[in-house]
């Protein structure tokens, strides 16, 4: 969907304005000789008017064409460093490197797996049966899906700042538990025993166009386009199946 | 949010801006507080006055509804707050601690934005003069060079927050840095120029081209402001 010319043209803008301090350290990049893997941005599993009128064509195409196409360029600049650093046992720039490396990883990870567990409302995988066992133990967690509804909302609207709101699964000893985690910025769920199971983007970029300062409404609204099917997947399976979308885009 | 620092620096100041008199030292700022209640400051400009930079749409969502929220928000968690204390109970004060910080730093940080931008016609964009200015070449080289260094910081912001010109209350130098989220410029250092990274701060008008927006806001700042600010 998204070949090497879009990747050239969003790795110029980005050098010639935001990157520029990064930039200037670096030689000009040379894929042929990268000892680090090139990420690419995963194409959307829907039309970007597929989640109208509950996230608009407009945001999902500059969400997915441009800022998760920035984390991409930014996270494949980063590790091209990484790996130079490595390579000239440069301790200080592998040390510095790793808040960046982070950053743009994690919202590589957020959004890849953001854009797979959002639905058309009018698919049946946007209807909670199509995750019964998943339900059975949020009933079991929170009383019922109101309530559990009610729990995620005040977490996401209680982000101070840029962020994201998770369902994880967490295997504690032979047991399985639901909870709901927020992480600022771009920060991932990669702890060890949890598997995100979906997540609500709660940067201002995913809703403003639309919803403006109305982040309340953005919350009621994406209930209509959760993935059920690929939550029920994510919680029947282990981190690994959750995260292969990442291998695919390498 | 378990993220979210907590100073104590920052809370008492916070707190101390529910007095009428010692919030803003440099009185540039109309009385923002009646009777210990924040309350949202007029701007000294029309909201369309700062076109083409920032259109008036976002000024006015972002005075009347954003700012307005962080004001509302300060005046009911120090209401808590207060409370709590009454009560004496610590653990819900430590638990408002970070929100009195988060919308006290609004209502604070977008007062101080708001008196930091001026229309053209009113000397947006008017190169400073005088100690500012010689303190931003003394450390900077030129204003230019102030202002690219500036707007790297704001680039690598990662998430929401603010890039901030500050005095050192200790050496009395200028320096650039950067604040999470609404985190306020407060303690060690003395808030001179400050600018809103927040993604709603230009989402309207820039979208993902956040590079524009910094560089097109200086043709509405005001130096005057700041050059009041500094010591
Ligand atoms: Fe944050
Ligand atoms: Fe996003
Ligand atoms: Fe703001």
């Amino acid at each position: 969907m998204r070949g090497a010319s879009r990747l050239s043209i969003a790795l110029f803008s980005l050098l010639s304005n935001s990157f520029e301090v990064f930039a200037s350290e670096q030689q000009p990049f040379e894929f042929g000789e990268m000892s680090a893997p090139i990420y690419t941005l995963p194409p959307l599993p829907y039309a970007y008017d597929a989640l109208e009128p509950h996230i608009s064509a407009q945001i999902m195409e500059l969400h997915h064409s441009k800022h998760h196409q920035t984390y991409v360029t930014s996270l494949n600049a980063a590790l091209k460093s990484q790996s130079e650093a490595v390579h000239t046992s440069d301790i200080t720039s592998q040390v510095s490197l790793q808040q960046l490396i982070k950053f743009h990883a994690g919202g590589h990870i957020n959004h890849s797996l953001f854009w797979q567990n959002l639905a058309p409302a009018s698919s049946t995988d946007a209807e909670s049966s199509a995750a019964p066992k998943l339900v059975k133990q949020i009933k079991s967690t929170w009383g019922n899906e109101e309530k559990f509804r009610e729990a995620f909302k005040a977490a996401l609207l209680g982000l101070q700042g840029s962020g994201w709101g998770w369902l994880v699964k967490v295997e504690v000893g032979q047991e399985q538990r639901l909870t709901i985690v927020t992480t600022k910025d771009q920060d991932p769920i990669v702890g060890k025993g949890e598997v995100p199971i979906f997540g609500i983007d709660m940067w201002e970029h995913a809703y403003y166009l639309q919803y403006l300062n109305g982040k309340a409404a953005y919350v009621e609204n994406i209930w209509n386009v959760i993935n059920w099917k690929t939550a029920e997947e994510r919680f029947l399976g282990t981190r690994a199946d959750a995260f292969k979308i990442l291998k695919a885009s390498i | 949010m378990s993220s979210t620092l907590f100073r104590a620096t920052a809370v008492r100041s916070a707190l101390r801006a529910s007095a009428p008199t010692a919030a803003y030292r440099a009185g540039l700022a109309s009385p923002t507080f009646v009777r210990g209640k924040a309350t949202l400051p007029d701007l000294a400009y029309d909201y369309g006055a700062l076109e083409p930079a920032i259109s008036g749409k976002i000024m006015e969502l972002h005075h009347k509804n954003h700012h307005q929220t962080y004001v509302t928000s300060f005046n009911n968690f120090s209401e808590q707050i207060a409370e709590a204390k009454q009560k004496e109970d610590i653990q819900a004060q430590i638990a408002l601690q970070p929100l009195i910080n988060f919308h006290g730093g609004g209502h604070i940080n977008h007062t101080l934005f708001w008196e930091n931008l001026a229309p053209t016609s009113q000397g947006g964009g008017e190169p400073p003069k005088g100690q500012l200015s010689k303190a931003i070449n003394d450390s900077y080289g030129s204003l230019d060079a102030l202002k690219e260094k500036f707007n790297t910081a704001l680039a690598g912001i990662q998430g929401s927050g603010w890039a901030w010109l500050v005095q050192d209350t200790q050496t009395g130098n200028i320096s650039i840095k950067t604040y999470a989220n609404q985190d306020p410029v407060v303690g060690q250092f003395r808030p001179i120029l400050g600018i809103d990274a927040w993604e709603h701060a230009y989402y309207l008008d820039y979208q993902n081209r956040k590079a524009e927006y910094f560089k097109a806001i200086w043709n509405v700042v005001n130096w005057k402001a700041a050059e009041k600010r500094l010591k």
